[in-house]
């Protein structure tokens, strides 16, 4: 009846940021890691038996560095710095497609929302810096006009990660076809949002 | 529009149907005239907070989105398309009834109430619910021969939050089937369209819609027809499979077969142009 151990992975070597192999000793998990996830994300996920239901059908799983089914077991032994410092809780699109297909109705993708939100608060290196930069670049728009500029968001984005030829051909593109708009549309009373970015943002952080 | 009862809701257009999906916004502003709707879009409404606020800060997320309920006058519901703002808007309802301290610091900010029973609903279901004799009352263009994929995406009900409330699966078949559109089965209708990915990291997602594309092809369908605006744009800019299908969002076909006549401003925006099939099938001159 052992749970397979956190270090199973579909494919490749630990991410070496970890100073540490992961290996587990009996006695040392911390579980407050488990218990603050849990009430946070609303999500219990105490009764995973590790079907892999979630891993299977994730879309993008290749693109992580451990399959959901590992992460949540992860968050169970307490391995908080290779959570949330883990590609993983970034790649994730929010689909849900774990969270409706686990047999046990476990929100999964709640779950991945929670650590995102930690791993910010708790400062953690994230290890998607161009996802987090495209996060910032479209807060940075909603604070600007209230609304998303795409346009905008995507020039900066580019600007930042410097990813200027990959992709280029497809703003050429949608801009052709005016998919892109020149010109932000905004909220008129622009003060209530600002407002909101002062009181709101990372309150008491 | 003889005597017929008007029926007003507020409306949320969301920041994709404004502007990149500007065709999607004004063909549902379209049909919904014409079923005797009236969308009254929401007075200086804002960004729902989108993944990405709710990522980076929850409380502002669910501040961004707060304001949009705080706008929203009382008596009429409030509709959405956008399955990701529906999501948001919702569940930040939700968490305010649980969370009357916010709720009182977000009420006093703007000196507006902000509405824990106002009700919040896809479009969707307003066609189902008020509108199914409007429909066949009102098909000036029998969508006869047009065979579609619908394409839900991942959001309208598998969020937890949402699939308790109205379930929403098959609804789209039926209004297209109502105008004489034949849906298709066989092909993916519920995979992700990459949503955010396909801008950071466009070549882990032109795979994954290329199955999409490549399964609704398999099943021998004409087009693919969309529940959300931002599905429908990766869907287009992220397939790269020899054959590329058109790719249409919900309110688009429904406009049409309601009659619309401004359609060639619409399509002229998509990047796989839906023009030659629908001169094929006589749906256009
Ligand atoms: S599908 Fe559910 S029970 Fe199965 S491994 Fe994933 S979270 Fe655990
Ligand atoms: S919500 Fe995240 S983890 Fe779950 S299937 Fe979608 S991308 Fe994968």
């Amino acid at each position: 009846m052992n749970p397979p151990l956190p270090q199973e992975k579909t494919d490749g070597p630990m991410p070496e940021k970890t100073d540490a192999p992961m290996t587990i000793k009996p006695g040392e998990r911390d579980r407050s890691l488990a218990a603050e996830v849990r009430s946070r994300s609303g999500t219990n996920f105490n009764c995973c038996f590790q079907c892999r239901s979630c891993g299977n059908g994730c879309p993008f799983i290749q693109a992580m560095d451990h399959p959901p089914n590992v992460l949540l077991r992860m968050v169970q032994y307490g391995m908080d710095r290779e959570v949330l410092e883990s590609e993983t809780i970034w790649v994730c699109a929010g689909c849900h497609t774990c969270s409706s297909q686990c047999p046990m109705a476990i929100d999964l993708a709640g779950v991945m929302n929670t650590l995102r939100i930690m791993a910010m608060e708790r400062g953690a290196a994230v290890a998607k810096p161009n996802i987090l930069k495209f996060h910032e670049e479209v807060l940075g728009s909603l604070k600007r006009y209230g609304r998303a500029h795409k346009l905008g968001i995507m020039w900066r984005y580019k600007l930042k990660t410097r990813r200027w030829f990959s992709d280029m051909d497809t703003g050429l593109k949608m801009l052709a076809k005016r998919k892109l708009e020149l010109r932000p549309s905004r909220v008129k009373a622009i003060k209530e949002i600002e407002d909101l970015f002062q009181h709101y943002w990372r309150k008491g952080k | 529009m003889s005597g017929r009862l008007e029926l007003d809701f507020s409306y949320f257009p969301g920041c994709s149907m404004a502007t990149t999906a500007a065709e999607s916004n004004m063909s549902l502003m379209k049909a919904a005239r014409i079923l005797g709707l009236n969308l009254i879009e929401l007075e200086d409404w804002n960004c729902c907070g989108s993944s990405s606020a709710q990522t980076m800060c929850a409380d502002l997320g669910t501040a961004m989105a707060a304001r949009n309920l705080s706008l929203a006058p009382p008596g009429r519901p409030l509709v959405a398309m956008c399955p990701r703002c529906l999501h948001y808007l919702r569940s930040v309802q939700a968490r305010l009834k649980n969370d009357p301290e916010t709720r009182r610091d977000l009420e006093e900010r703007w000196g507006r109430p902000i509405p824990l029973g106002l009700e919040i609903v896809h479009f969707l279901e307003v066609l189902v619910r008020y509108a199914p004799g409007r429909l066949q009352q009102n098909v000036k263009r029998s969508l006869k021969g047009l065979k579609f994929v619908p394409y839900y995406g991942c959001t309208v009900f598998r969020p937890p939050s949402l699939a308790r409330e109205k379930y929403y699966q098959g609804e789209m078949e039926n209004v297209l089937a109502i105008l004489g559109a034949q849906p298709i089965v066989g092909a993916y209708t519920h995979r992700c369209c990459g949503s955010f990915l396909s801008a950071t990291d466009p070549e882990l997602v032109t795979p994954l819609v290329n199955e999409i594309v490549d399964s609704a092809v398999l099943a021998e369908a004409h087009c693919l027809v969309t529940a959300c605006a931002m599905c429908q744009l990766n869907l287009e800019i992220r397939c790269n499979s020899m054959v590329k299908l058109p790719v249409f969002h919900f309110s688009e076909v429904l406009a049409l077969a309601l009659g619309a006549q401004d359609y060639e401003g619409w399509f002229a925006r998509h990047l796989v142009d839906p023009r030659p099939l629908l001169k094929e099938l006589a749906l256009v001159a």
